[in-house]
């Protein structure tokens, strides 16, 4: 009863959530609105037991995606309220695709039952939460099994990062920057003159 | 109605799916937006793949759910970096604009 509600409200604030994102007018307000969806799908999660997928989702949607979001929304100096030009001329084509969609898949899921052998090929079942905790359990699993693709997903990670850095770094010229390497060549020779004055000459 | 089933998860990743692809076509012009409709819809994704993974007792659906996620942040950086390096040169984000690899 108490888990109903809870799902309720949860999946009610994230729908609703949904819906300000991409209606709201203020682009900052659309990535705290993706935030709030967020933290209510890290609910459901927890509803559906995926405790540390839950808490991740928060980690690194909320802490990282949302913020990379929320710093380019407020870096670039850009007219929003031009860019909303036309948000109307593309509504009804929007709506009746949304619609079709939401019908196709309402029909999916009406016409649909698991097989009978279905709960059969279950590859790794989730243990007791009594004995083992869901984190426990997913790591045992990530590090055995799925240890491979565990280190792609690392590379897929530090390939984003790299290209990211690649793509948004550059040189520019004219800026006076410190070069250690050139300050460690410099010897007495290279930049120490004598020179030998003569009386009332000058240089 | 009481009983939360997997019909009940189905129908709110549905709901968030139908809403990011809805979002895509409502701001065509701003392709930040876009990006988030984007989000929206792999977490319509993930949902699916926790949901599924809770009634059918299988833990492989969270484990695919974590690489969902890992790929849904790199391609969000991506995006940001490529869209910050498109504003540097052209000074806009429209959609429109975006067509210089036009043949």
């Amino acid at each position: 009863m108490i888990q109903a509600l809870v799902f309720y409200v949860f999946a009610a604030i994230t729908v609703a959530s949904g819906v300000m994102v991409i209606s709201a007018r203020n682009p900052v307000h659309a990535v705290l609105f993706l935030i709030l969806a967020f933290f209510n799908s890290a609910g459901l999660f927890l509803l559906a037991g995926a405790e540390f997928l839950a808490m991740v989702l928060v980690v690194v949607y909320v802490g990282a995606v949302a913020v990379l979001f929320l710093f380019v929304v407020m870096m670039l100096d850009i007219n929003f309220v031009k860019l909303r030009e036309g948000f109307l001329q593309y509504l009804p084509i929007g709506a009746l695709i949304g619609l079709i969609l939401l019908v196709e898949l309402a029909l999916v899921y009406g016409s649909w039952s698991f097989a009978p052998e279905a709960p059969l090929s279950v590859a790794t079942r989730v243990p007791d939460l009594a004995v083992v905790t869901n984190t426990d359990a997913l790591g045992r699993l990530l590090f055995t099994d799925y240890f491979y693709l565990f280190q792609v997903a690392g590379l897929v990670l530090l390939v984003a990062m790299i290209g990211t850095i690649l793509l948004t770094l550059r040189s520019r010229p004219g800026v006076k920057k410190q070069n250690i390497a050139r300050q460690n060549a410099r010897t007495k020779e290279t930049s120490v003159e004598l020179r030998k004055v003569p009386t009332r000459g000058g240089i | 109605m009481f009983e939360i089933g997997l019909a009940h998860y189905l129908t709110v990743a549905a709901i968030i799916f139908t809403l990011g692809v809805f979002g895509i076509f409502l701001n065509r012009k701003n392709v930040i937006i876009i990006m988030m409709s984007i989000e929206l819809i792999l977490l319509a994704v993930n949902i699916n793949f926790v949901a599924f993974s809770h009634f059918l007792h299988d833990l492989i659906g969270q484990v695919f759910a974590m690489f969902v996620l890992t790929v849904a942040a790199a391609e969000a950086a991506i995006g940001l970096a490529i869209l910050v390096v498109f504003f540097r040169n052209r000074g806009t984000i429209e959609v429109e604009e975006i067509n210089q690899m036009k043949g």
